[in-house]
């Protein structure tokens, strides 16, 4: 009950006439950032962090504003999987086996109809696990030491270097560079500065946001520039049709969106899958579960429903590590939890003890968020449908711009801006090199905490390794982490079948 | 071949970075762990990691012909430029610089990349720094 109340003070945060339209805006902005190919949650996200940062929004109002384009672009990403064939970012892939078939058929506007239904369903009852399990979560984090923070952390990126990818030995290199870029600037326990060979822009260290921008968005760019691929708008649009999808067809699908958004959620929770494998592993479910008659890939309602009830789900999951214990279990995440660390605020179990109005206020502005995105995506469907008819040629130099505008926004450093640079140049050649980009933005993120735990843990112990795995808790999580880095090397070749690795294999959008 | 010569190099990586980590001078205040140690195991992880990719590279990636190499090198060099010239001629004259070529580049005719950019240029102007309120760089002709 003591959660109930706590949500409803969070209503009451979210319920102002500001947080309804900034809602509004982000349900909007993140719907057409999702649906544009090569935009995704993760660089959408990641673009307007300094945005609303420079626009000096206080910390709820920023937060309801992007959670909404994250939530959005959940959604979003299934418009152009359908209508295209083109996945708008890459949890919308799995979408495309059956949403692309169903328009062929003539039924886009059902596949648009369900697929925005099975989104809120997924994103609902996520929402609600996160009401009630993040708490649960916090309960155990209360009782978390330095050690068993360092211990949390080296799991996060165990499980996202075993789990999310395909290359452990890629995954640790991405890992180790973040954290290698998080130890430039000045030691914040001595005083010394380290790695900035004297160059004064590098004593407060590289700011994360110019790295996130740089990796997630103006690599985009890049990838664009390589490929010339500006047909996204020379494809002839599908016709919608109707949007209103026969009744009877909602109660085939209903089955399949309710074990789609449990599987997604499982997915989301654990750290390092995110809304992907969430999409990815609902579909794969479903298929075995329902596929009968052999009609999934060929435009099976059902086929549409499982993946995107599974990642709306899973995005909603992904928000339970990420705010209870302050470590991000995917792209996404990691660039929202980039914006409560702008935003001064740590996440983690003192987060729901200090600034309860902060989460409850975002987690109310989920629900009122959702149920705008239904409303939003139903009937205006076309609008959005629209915009795909924008070509990149236009769009892409309009993101880059963008970026640069958010960055020197924050510092009015140029040098922020050729760091920048830098930075989309290193992620065009990293994606290139099959290495992922996630680890790195978690190492920039998370060095600075894990290393202050870390020394935390020995000062207290005066310098005693063994005292990291003193007590049950740590050595639980430093087993998961064995496990999670370990196992999938063994069985990675079963978990994990061809169609994901392909998938992945261009590096696009991170989540 | 790529991954072996990016194994290598992140290997040379993690030699510079961990000698890099032994000259941090000390000061006369620390903790028991010091703040060499972290840089030390970031280091070591580095290095075996580089030499496992070396050992074991994947399949090699389709890199793309030199002709668009020199395209994104092209492109990489007009960003620095927009970052360098930025304070000295402002915001709108060199977003609608940058913007138009890269439009271009990336598949508009000339006329109307330059459109493109100019119309990025004065609409990201109207919106974040007239509507919005931003900061942006404040050129010679007072935009």
């Amino acid at each position: 009950m003591d959660t109930l109340a706590s949500l409803a003070d969070g209503f009451a945060v979210a319920l102002t006439w500001q947080n309804l339209m900034l809602a509004l805006i982000g349900c909007f902005l993140g719907t057409i950032i999702g649906a544009l190919p090569g935009l995704g949650p993760s660089n959408g996200v990641a673009i307007l962090i300094p945005l609303a940062f420079t626009l000096g929004l206080p910390a709820t109002p920023a937060l309801i504003l992007l959670t909404s384009v994250y939530y959005g672009a959940m959604y979003g990403g299934r418009i152009s999987s359908i209508l295209l064939n083109i996945p708008g970012d890459e949890p919308a892939l799995m979408t495309t086996l059956d949403g692309h078939p169903m328009a062929k058929a003539g039924k886009a506007g059902e596949a648009l109809a369900i697929s925005g239904l099975a989104s809120f369903i997924g994103a609902f009852f996520a929402t609600w696990g996160l009401v009630f399990l993040a708490p649960q979560l916090v309960k155990v984090a209360l009782l978390f030491g330095p050690a068993e923070y360092f211990a949390l952390f080296v799991l996060a990126f165990a499980t996202l270097g075993g789990i999310a990818s395909r290359n452990q030995a890629k995954a640790a290199l991405a890992a180790v560079i973040g954290l290698g870029i998080a130890t430039i600037g000045v030691d914040g326990q001595t005083g010394v500065p380290r790695f900035s060979f004297g160059e004064v822009h590098l004593y407060d260290g590289i700011d994360f946001l110019v790295a996130i921008v740089g990796l997630f968005a103006l690599s985009e760019v890049f990838i664009f520039l390589e490929h010339r691929a500006g047909s996204g708008a020379d494809d002839k649009v599908v016709k919608v049709g109707r949007i209103v999808p026969p009744w009877k067809m909602v109660r085939e699908t209903l089955p399949a969106m309710g074990r789609s958004t449990i599987f997604g959620f499982i997915a989301g929770v654990l750290p390092g899958a995110g809304a992907s494998l969430g999409s990815f592993i609902s579909y794969t479910f479903e298929k075995r579960i329902s596929d009968r008659k052999g009609t999934f890939g060929k435009g099976d309602p059902r086929g549409v429903a499982a993946p995107e009830a599974g990642n709306n789900s899973a995005a909603g999951g992904a928000l339970v590590p990420m705010l209870a214990l302050g470590v991000p279990g995917s792209g996404t995440t990691a660039v929202l939890l980039a914006m409560l660390l702008a935003l001064n605020i740590t996440p983690g179990p003192l987060l729901f003890q200090q600034n309860p109005d902060v989460v409850w206020g975002l987690i109310a502005a989920l629900f009122i968020g959702n149920i705008m995105l239904l409303a939003m995506n139903l009937p205006l469907v076309s609008l959005f449908v629209r915009v795909l008819l924008i070509p990149t040629r236009y769009l892409m130099p309009a993101v880059a711009m963008i970026s640069f505008v958010g960055i020197y926004g924050i510092s009015g450093s140029t040098f922020d801006l050729v760091v920048m640079v830098i930075f989309g140049v290193m992620g065009w050649v990293l994606r290139k090199l099959d290495v992922p980009l996630v680890p790195i933005i978690l190492g920039v993120l998370l060095g600075d905490q894990m290393e202050k735990n870390l020394r935390r843990a020995m000062t207290i112990h005066d310098g005693d390794w063994t005292m990291l795995f003193n007590s049950w808790l740590a050595i639980g999580l430093w087993t998961f982490a064995i496990v999670g880095f370990v196992l999938p090397l063994i069985v990675g070749r079963y978990f994990r079948p061809k169609i994901a690795d392909e998938a992945i294999a261009e590096g696009s959008d991170p989540d | 071949m790529s991954d072996r010569i990016f194994g290598v190099f992140g290997f040379l990586l993690a030699v510079f970075y961990i000698w890099q980590a032994t000259q941090i001078e000390l000061s006369f205040i620390s903790d028991p762990f010091g703040p060499k140690a972290f840089p030390f195991m970031i280091g070591t992880v580095l290095a075996i990691s580089s030499t496992i990719i070396v050992l074991k590279p994947d399949t090699e990636p389709e890199w793309p012909t030199f002709a668009r190499l020199f395209e994104i090198g092209m492109a990489t060099a007009v960003m620095v430029a927009y970052a360098l010239f930025l304070k000295e001629y402002g915001f709108v004259a060199c977003t609608a610089v940058a913007a138009s070529y890269l439009s271009w580049r990336l598949g508009s005719s000339p006329v109307s990349a330059i459109i493109a950019g100019v119309l990025i240029a004065v609409g990201i102007y109207v919106i974040f720094h007239l509507v919005l309120g931003l900061s942006l760089a404040r050129g010679p002709w007072g935009f």
